[in-house]
């Protein structure tokens, strides 16, 4: 009868309505973190035509997108080391930014209006992505032009970097910089990814 | 630590849940959960990449649950009402549990043996860790959690035996 009482002890309450309880208090842990300012990030996956995609915001605003091919938890492990490890998944957050990646992928936006926090690039490749963001929808540069409008005709092969590692693809159009040749060159998300995201903007 | 603070919670959320539960009582259990875990929050940071996590939110929750069981008893006369208190509450159905007699018995402990046996049974520390929380040796805490363990089997195990014959 011993092994019974202190099995029960370790396995206390139902397991069902345990974890029922603890997604409803980590709710409320959100909300008053939140509220405090005692968080450094916030997350949520969201589901996408180009697979589920990690959302990572600051107070300031988005600050990572992630696709899956990068590995989530590896992602938000290195966050926790690049920006701070205060990080709780909070799934009442985003709902704006998860209507427009909606409208995005159905074709009815061209532009996000979510506040964007770049404070994960810097110098050259922050140069290139404020540039990014002013290539149109529906419209493709190469890596070289994007390297002469930031006034550094030579640093082709910094503008290819600046792109790879965007941290908030998509909603930062890094997709829209192609070879010179027309061919695609690199992505993070891959290149079936790139190339569904710029038929997209060219099919609207 | 490096770790996201996410990860504690999805590890240890439910552990500490149960101690809280144990210690406190079901109704109360979810401020010091709550409080624990903001705390916890805060101070992550902080807290080496080494470091015990779960001992180390055990400890937190210690403290929490000192705080709420004062507070309680700074609002009303404790004494005639713990036991009810303990109970889930009747307007929360879903906390309803198996083993109500398991909750009551656990509040009738003296709160030392409570707090011993929640520790090491209920969160699975080691005496040694189980002494550096409530204070004292690791002998008094491996003895405190043992009377708790033998009262506890006089007053729940033998309804447990005859409530299934």
């Amino acid at each position: 009868m011993s092994d019974n009482l202190i099995h029960t002890l370790s396995s206390l309450g139902d397991s069902e309505t345990m974890s029922a309880d603890v997604a409803r208090l980590h709710d409320r842990l959100v909300e008053r973190a939140s509220a405090t300012g005692s968080l450094d990030l916030g997350y949520r996956v969201v589901d996408s035509p180009v697979g589920r995609l990690l959302l990572a915001a600051t107070d300031d605003g988005l600050a990572r997108l992630a696709f899956e091919s990068e590995d989530h938890d590896a992602v938000l492990d290195s966050l926790a080391t690049r920006i701070g490890s205060r990080i709780l998944r909070d799934d009442k957050r985003f709902d704006e930014l998860a209507h427009e990646l909606d409208d995005y992928f159905t074709g009815r936006r061209r532009t996000f209006d979510v506040p964007v926090d770049l404070r994960l690039a810097h110098g050259f490749r922050l140069e290139v992505l404020r540039h990014l963001r002013d290539i149109p929808y529906g419209h493709t540069e190469s890596y070289g032009q994007v390297a002469a409008s930031t006034g550094r005709a030579t640093a082709v092969r910094a503008v290819g970097s600046a792109c790879a590692t965007n941290p908030v693809p998509i909603v930062v159009p890094c997709h829209r910089v192609v070879r010179s040749d027309g061919s695609l060159g690199g992505y993070l998300g891959g290149l079936a990814v790139k190339r569904r995201l710029l038929d997209l903007e060219s099919a609207a | 630590m490096k770790r996201p603070f996410e990860q504690a919670v999805t590890e240890h959320g439910t552990v500490v849940l149960r101690v809280c539960r144990a210690v406190l009582g079901v109704e109360e259990a979810d401020d010091a959960w709550s409080e624990t875990f903001l705390s916890a929050l805060r101070a992550w940071a902080d807290l080496p990449d080494d470091a015990d996590v779960r001992g180390w939110l055990i400890t937190i929750a210690h403290r929490k649950a000192i705080d709420v069981a004062r507070a309680r008893s700074r609002r009303a006369a404790p004494v005639d009402r713990l036991p009810e208190q303990l109970a889930p509450p009747s307007d929360r159905p879903d906390l309803a549990l198996p083993d109500d007699a398991l909750w009551s018995a656990l509040a009738a402990l003296p709160d030392k043996q409570r707090q011993c046996v929640a520790y090491h049974h209920v969160a699975g520390l080691p005496h040694t860790e189980v002494a550096a929380i409530v204070g004292g040796t690791p002998a008094a805490a491996r003895r405190a959690c043992a009377d708790g363990i033998a009262r506890l089997r006089l007053t729940y195990a033998s309804k447990e035996v005859s409530s299934h014959v």
